[in-house]
């Protein structure tokens, strides 16, 4: 099956192998759908299941009648001005009550130096729908001083389940923004998986969810944070409906790095339930984390709750492999690896074998 | 194969605080040392040392393994010429398997190494190492690991304690056959003796006040112990 598939991307060697480091599958044998943006131009957009819609943001507002009415929307509903000058940008909607299990996959590759990058998603899972979302941003390795700004709205209708995967591999010259806001109707999830285990130059980045009603988000973070990296990474959760619950968790190493790690609870109804959950290894003597989780409510009946801790690499635990033969370089390395615990992502099985091999093949050449 | 360890001298400081003093101590090739001693007197922190553990300070003293100095060497190095230790109390890390264990010592799959089955650890291979295990687990687990890593010389820490009846038995058995089958050396430690009858130790001895005494037959040891208390061990002194 093949609905939409206008052009197939021609792809360069360094592009190739840049784009499999984020989780893209060029044979998309198990993908519902691709979409390839370098720096401003569409390469690729492809559907490959009849309930998915994919395309540039454009090409959507242009054609589809009521992709205006989302644009934007999900900023205006937190009364929040969003950077308008934008170019490109994915849309990806999924028919109500449809459940599509490959996942559709979405890449934003920056090439040319010095270039600015601003891009405007919208996603929408209609009503009763099911999808699974993986998305990459990566930069050439020679782009220097590059920049990219990431608006990202999502629209979970009524019952609808959108779980999104995003991975970052940068390079050490850029600086990345990305701002996502999710509005979650009546009994909707919203997973978030990100991964960003590859150095950048400073990520600033606070994902909100709006929960309606007996609906969910889930927020996961896996980072590692590479000398002269900066990362300050956080996710919202506001609870506007009864019966809603939120999760966040994040694991974050620090090998030179800062990160701060973020993360913010807001309860606007009564009878919620939140837990927030933040890890931190500081590998490095120059490294540096910082845990700021906050817990904020007018209503006494709110179950939440946070844990933070952050500590270094333990030398007993290090000894205690290297008393089985494993050298202090290895068993640092494998502590490091079991930290980022690929276990605490919400992922579908399918993506989870990938995500791990992702995981192993970035930890071993960045270490 | 030489796989003798001779400890000369040794002198021990934890925290700058002298632990074990002027000891001294050998296991001839091939032979089994039980070791006895309260609680405190430093029996895991001779093992330790022998490790080459950092916070445990050589300040005198040499160890000798198979003929060789070996305490320059770093604590892999330690392993890799054929050191394995069982521990009394190892460290709970997440995100390790015991399987990746298994593997990253033998460098082959876990299902092949025919301890996984004799140990029946199969439940335990999926799990993160030490985190929640039972005490018997974590002992069946240690074990396992120290055996895969085939060494000439064993050091076990307490192989036995908090394992039920019937885990000690089966453990023993595999300990005894892997000993003999490969004449390796071994040390273990042990309060309740039970190794005892499973293990066919030559020797035993005593670790209190710094240093090791009542060198003897282990059952005649194990028994004064047992009649008389390590308080007598002070009156018995030297080797
Ligand atoms: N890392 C350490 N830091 C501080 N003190 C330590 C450390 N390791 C051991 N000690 C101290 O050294 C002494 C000997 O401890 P060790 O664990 O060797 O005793 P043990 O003979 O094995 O006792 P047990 O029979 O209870 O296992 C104890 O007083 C203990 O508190
Ligand atoms: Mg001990």
């Amino acid at each position: 099956m093949n609905f939409m598939a206008d052009k197939d991307a021609h792809l360069g060697k360094e592009e190739t192998r840049r784009l499999e480091r984020i989780g893209y599958d060029a044979s998309e044998k198990e993908r519902a759908g691709s979409f390839i943006q370098q720096d401003s131009d569409l390469l690729l957009r492809k559907t490959l299941h009849e309930d998915i819609d994919v395309m540039g943001v454009e090409e959507a507002l242009k054609t589809v009648p009521d992709a205006a009415s989302y644009y934007g929307k999900a900023f205006a509903a937190l009364g929040r001005e969003y950077p308008k000058e934008t170019s490109g940008g994915y849309y990806i909607r999924i028919k109500a009550g449809k459940t599509v299990l490959f996942p559709v996959q979405a890449c934003l590759y920056l090439k040319k130096a010095n270039f600015k990058q601003k891009v405007h998603n919208l996603i929408i899972a209609e009503p009763g729908s099911k999808v699974y979302i993986i998305t990459g941003c990566t930069a050439h390795i020679d782009s220097q001083e590059a920049y990219h700004l990431g608006i990202s709205e999502f629209f979970v209708g009524a019952g609808a389940y959108v779980n999104f995967t995003m991975i970052h591999s940068w390079t050490r010259e850029t600086s990345v923004e990305p701002k996502s806001i999710a509005i979650v109707d009546k009994a909707g999830v919203f997973i978030s998986n990100y991964i960003c285990l590859d150095p950048v130059k400073n990520i600033t980045m606070y994902p909100t969810a709006v929960l309606d009603e007996m609906s969910t988000a889930h927020f996961s973070s896996l980072m590692v944070a590479h000398e002269g990296s900066a990362q300050d990474i956080g996710s919202r959760v506001i609870f506007n409906g009864r019966g809603s619950s939120a999760e966040i968790i994040s694991r974050a190493v620090s090998l030179g790095g800062s990160v701060t790690a973020r993360g913010h609870l807001k309860a606007s109804s009564p009878d919620i339930k939140a837990h927030l959950e933040c890890r931190g290894l500081v590998v490095n003597e120059k490294g540096r984390i910082h845990a700021i989780p906050e817990l904020e409510t007018e209503y006494r009946d709110v179950d939440m709750s946070h844990e933070a801790a952050i500590g270094k690499i333990s030398k007993e635990e290090i000894e205690y492999l290297c008393s089985r033969g494993i050298s202090k370089d290895k068993a640092q390395s494998l502590i490091i690896r079991g930290f980022v615990d690929t276990n605490i992502l919400s992922l579908p099985e399918l993506l989870k074998k990938e995500i791990d091999q992702l995981a192993d093949r970035t930890l071993k050449s960045g270490l | 194969m030489d796989n003798s360890l001779k400890i000369e001298n040794l002198t021990v400081e934890v925290g700058g605080r002298v632990i074990l003093e002027d000891l001294n101590l050998e296991i001839s090739p091939g032979s089994t040392l039980v070791l006895f001693g309260p609680n405190g007197s430093g029996k895991s922190t001779l093992i330790k040392a022998i490790m080459g553990f950092e916070n445990y300070a050589i300040t005198h003293g040499k160890i000798v393994f198979g003929g060789e100095v070996i305490n320059g060497l770093s604590t892999d190095e330690r392993a890799k010429k054929g050191i394995g230790v069982l521990f009394q109390n190892p460290p709970k890390i997440r995100g390790i398997k015991l399987r990746q264990m298994v593997e990253l010592v033998t460098r082959r799959p876990a299902q092949e190494d025919i301890f996984v089955d004799k140990l029946n650890v199969g439940e335990l291979m999926d799990r993160d190492l030490n985190v929640n295990f039972s005490g018997g687990e974590m002992k069946r687990s240690e074990l396992l690991q120290v055996l895969s890593q085939r060494p000439k010389l064993l050091l076990l820490d307490e192989p036995e304690s908090g394992v039920d009846i019937e885990n000690i038995a089966m453990m023993g058995r595999v300990l005894n056959a892997f000993i003999r089958e490969h004449a390796v050396a071994s040390l273990i430690i042990t309060h309740t003796g039970y190794v005892l009858d499973y293990v066919d130790a030559q020797h035993a001895c005593v670790l209190m006040d710094r240093d090791i005494r009542c060198y003897d037959d282990p059952r005649k040891v194990f028994e004064d112990i047992r009649q008389f208390g390590y308080e007598k061990c002070r009156t018995c002194r030297g080797q």
